[in-house]
């Protein structure tokens, strides 16, 4: 295990190296100059250039590659153009609304497609399945963002229950909570409906396989046989695939904190982008690449932990 | 005894019923070339926030424009999306993916790696990314989008493609001498349409589900042309006055969406039943 | 008699209508016998045993009966099977690949039906597995019970599936092709073990093979089958070395034999075996028998007895004496 877990390792580290260079590339090797961006058409040329050499863009591309992973392994990302303000601690700040509600979306998007899945192979073929099959092509028409519309206008016009939108702080935790509760449900039925389909397909493969009747063979009852022989060789497909929708899930919390004026990574981008703040963009979606990144990379050792022949594979 | 009836999901059933909403979908779309009860883009402002009526079949909105024209004109830049953003896919994604199988080791595993990559990065926020940099509108979101599709295509056709060649009759073909430009058409094509078709509907429905984000978002189809993602936009700031107009157009994105999942998966059924298997 | 089995027909629901996979066959078992079931792909013989042990599939309709320690089976609670399942019988597949599950440890496998049917504890049957898996002669058997399927050869989790049917000492063990996917060399030894089991604590077998020296070598008892039905039965010398039915004859000749000419054709029985739908009235080897007659075709063949335990289902079957 710990072989291959110093592999995929390697593997991480290149990847990530790679997603800096694209990063780095999009955002500064093609849009021309960023300084002439940021102030707009009407700038003077002197004026550009002096932005330029404050923002170093008239350094070499390696060296400011360089000062830019440099920076960023310092825990420096530089100043924001738009708030004048150091962008590391805005950037953690608005994941700390981010990061929690993107956790709860999945938990609840897995809650739901682990259940509905299982329950679905289980009765593969009669109404049951048809029943969770329906349900979950209609999860996949949905928008995310207009679930999250509706939710508002269900429980916050409608009823009342719960304000429109806003966030309050972690400094009073259960209102921070509440606030995130909608906009997680918005994003994590539709992930849902999704992985509702990878796990029935997944379980229905294991059921076919012969070990499960070797098991029934035993005197393993059906219910035990699905849980404890199928279920585990399913996972490993569903863990793949939840790894691989993260990217999605995140995609969708972009749009959807703005439904729910949620002060969020999304949030922070689409501001930057209006306010021409690239840095903040740059820094914004490599760390979003980071994050889905290093969270592959979790999944992959979590695979590994489950099944042992992926372990020994790299022998 | 098990209890609960026998139910068989015929590739039939969704076939007709995603048929039907993608037919409806276009016919919307044709006509509002000829013709919209109103012009889609007519302000109003006497009769913002009409309810349902005769003469407005779904109401108007906050500037009195009427929703039902807005509605039709929308499927316009849907469709459009859809189907460039899926045809750049197509056409690069099958390119790449050819050259990926043809060539295999360094060039196919970098092409590989590359799609891997572009994976990493949601569509949206590729699409987000370039829009900013270049300006919004249509044609920035179709190339956003279709960027996106390419990988998909490319894996798909790789594989299937390293399929057929493994098999007998490519061999021979190639031994006879064939060049792999008339084995690509005469061999590999045929076996990959229908798997293509399929995907091809499938990423239309996350075509116009990314548009209509894009578009929500302000980075899509600009005004005066109508979207239905920025007609959720516009809702939301009179969620409290009149909450049906975010309605309208999001059960309009969602039919056409589930309509052209169900005909993705009704084709597949009716295809080639061996691609059942897999899904 | 242990397992007394009497028209036992299993009928399967398929989109072209219902197949007869078992058609009307009897036989029994005594304690400590072992019986082999000989026959072709699709002769029905490995649906036999998965009726015996209630695991036909969903769309299968099993009729008839089977009595086991004089307990009715067909149509029996799926509870009270589960509990036979196991313990009371218990069956070793073909396909030592992929019949373990590849996630559990071959040790927990082995304890799982000492704990469902024993109540042992973890610790207890652990032991008790890796006793078994010794049992099996499995060199080093700790290592065997800690590890993984995949790390172990074919051979060794043949010995380990065996370990799992015999942990609680089970009346009737059904064998399906257990040695088919094996090497050669290693299909010996396995078969010698089964034999070895079954003398120390008189176990009964049923061994379901395609293979006529298997069969020949390990059992007492033979029942042919062909397309569903039992063609043959009787104590097996007697049967393979004295066939009384044109398709057990047809089965014998296609054996390749040591000593015949280079350059001498194999014999082949001609034809192929039936398409379940395409079954016609007579009998169902009609087609490609070289001793049908007339009747042979319109007129389903009746069982002649020979003695009191061999049979044969045809129609001139006093001829062939």
């Amino acid at each position: 295990m710990l072989l291959y877990a110093l592999q995929r390792l390697a593997v991480l580290a290149a990847t990530l190296f790679f997603a800096s260079i694209i990063v780095f590339a999009v955002m500064n090797v093609l849009p021309g100059n960023a300084a002439e961006t940021m102030l707009g058409p009407t700038a003077t040329p002197e004026a550009v250039a002096a932005l330029s050499h404050k923002l170093g863009l008239d350094q070499p591309l390696l060296a400011r590659y360089a000062h830019w992973v440099g920076g960023a392994l310092r825990g420096d990302l530089g100043l924001s153009y738009a708030y004048g303000a150091p962008i590391a601690p805005l950037i953690a700040s608005s994941l700390a609304v981010s990061a929690p509600l993107a956790a709860m979306a999945m938990a609840l998007a897995a809650a739901i497609a682990l259940s509905a899945g299982v329950y679905a192979a289980d009765r593969r073929g009669k109404t049951g399945d048809a029943i969770v099959m329906g349900a979950s092509q209609i999860g996949l028409a949905v928008p995310n963002f207009w679930l999250a519309i509706l939710l508002v206008i269900v429980f916050a016009v409608t009823l009342r229950i719960v304000p429109a939108g806003g966030f309050p702080g972690w400094g009073e935790p259960l209102r921070a909570l509440g606030a995130l509760v909608l906009p997680a449900v918005a994003l994590g039925v539709v992930q849902a409906a999704i992985l509702t389909r990878v796990t029935r397909s997944a379980v229905i493969e294991a059921l076919n396989e012969d070990f499960m009747r070797t098991a029934r063979a035993k005197g393993v009852a059906r219910r035990a046989a699905l849980w404890r022989h199928a279920l585990p060789n399913a996972l490993v497909p569903i863990l793949t695939i939840m790894g691989l929708q993260f990217a999605n899930l995140i995609a969708g919390a972009i749009v959807v904190e703005n439904v729910f004026v949620l002060p969020g990574l999304g949030r922070l981008m689409l501001q930057s982008i209006s306010n021409r703040d690239t840095l903040v963009v740059e820094n914004s979606v490599m760390l979003i690449a980071v994050i889905v990144i290093g969270l592959n990379f979790a999944v992959d050792l979590g695979c590994a932990a489950i099944d042992p022949r992926l372990r020994a594979g790299s022998a | 005894m098990r209890r609960g009836r026998r139910f068989r999901i015929r590739g039939g059933l969704s076939l007709w019923i995603g048929a039907a909403l993608v037919g409806a979908l276009l016919i919307a779309a044709a006509i509002s070339f000829v013709w919209t009860p109103y012009p889609p883009a007519a302000i109003d402002i006497p009769h913002k926030f009409a309810p349902s009526s005769a003469s407005h079949w779904f109401g108007t909105d906050s500037l009195g424009r009427d929703v039902a024209s807005q509605l039709l004109a929308g499927s316009r830049v849907s469709i459009l999306v859809g189907v460039v953003a899926v045809g750049i896919g197509l056409v690069l994604g099958l390119a790449f993916g050819l050259v990926a199988a043809f060539s295999r080791g360094v060039v196919e595993d970098a092409i590989m790696k590359a799609s891997d990559f572009v994976f990493a990065f949601p569509a949206l926020l590729s699409a987000i990314m370039l829009t900013s940099t270049y300006g919004p509108g249509v044609v920035n979101a179709i190339i956003a989008i279709g960027v996106y599709n390419v990988p998909v295509i490319a894996k798909l056709t790789r594989a299937t493609a390293n399929s057929v060649l493994a098999r007998e009759y490519a061999l021979a073909a190639r031994a006879a001498g064939r060049g792999p430009i008339a084995i690509a058409f005469d061999h590999v094509l045929p076996n990959i349409a229908a798997a293509l078709i399929v995907q091809a509907t499938i990423q239309f429905a996350i075509a116009i589900l990314a548009e209509a984000a894009l578009s929500y978002l302000g980075f899509g189809a600009q005004p005066p042309q109508a979207s239905w993602g920025r007609m959720l936009s516009e809702a939301q700031n009179v969620l409290y006055n009149a909450p049906l107009l975010a309605v309208f157009p999001g059960v309009a994105i969602a039919l056409s969406v589930l309509g052209l999942n169900l005909l993705g998966d009704g084709l597949r059924d009716a295809l080639d039943p061996k691609l059942k298997a897999r899904s | 008699m242990l397992l007394e089995v009497s028209h036992l027909t299993v009928d399967i629901g398929t989109p072209n209508g219902v197949e007869r996979v078992v058609n009307s066959g009897s036989f029994s078992l005594d304690e400590g016998e072992s019986l082999g079931v000989v026959g072709e792909s699709g002769s029905g013989k490995t649906m036999t045993s998965l009726a015996l042990m209630g695991l036909t599939p969903e769309n299968a309709f099993v009729s008839g009966s089977i009595r086991f320690e004089g307990r009715e089976l067909v149509r029996l609670d799926e509870e009270e099977m589960r509990a036979l399942r196991g313990d009371r019988m218990a069956m070793i597949f073909q396909e030592p690949m992929t019949a373990l599950n590849p996630l559990h440890r071959v040790g927990a496998q082995v304890a799982e039906p000492l704990i469902l049917h024993r109540g042992m504890t973890k610790a207890a049957a652990s032991a008790r597995a890796v006793e078994l898996l010794e049992h099996v002669r499995l060199a080093d058997p700790a290592r065997a019970a800690r590890a993984y399927p995949f790390a172990l050869s074919g051979g060794e989790r043949q010995r380990a599936m065996i370990a799992m049917a015999i942990g609680c000492s089970p009346r009737l063990v059904i064998a399906d092709e257990p040695t088919t996917a094996l090497d050669v060399t290693v299909q010996a030894r396995i078969l010698d073990l089964i034999d070895g089991l079954r003398a120390e604590s008189k176990m009964a077998l049923v061994l379901v093979s395609h293979d006529l020296a298997v069969i020949a070598g390990h059992c007492d008892r033979v029942i042919v089958m062909y397309a569903g039905a039992i063609m043959e039965s009787g104590p097996v010398e007697a049967v393979l070395t004295k066939p009384r039915n044109p398709y057990t004859r047809a089965l014998l000749d296609a054996r390749p034999r040591s000593g015949a000419r280079r350059g001498e054709p194999l014999k082949t029985i001609p034809g192929a075996p039936p398409l379940h739908h395409e079954a016609g009235r007579g009998c169902p080897f009609a087609p490609r028998c070289p001793l049908a007659i007339e009747v042979c075709r319109t007129t389903p063949p009746p069982e002649a007895m020979f003695g009191a335990d061999r049979a044969s289902r045809c129609h001139r079957a006093r001829e062939l004496a």
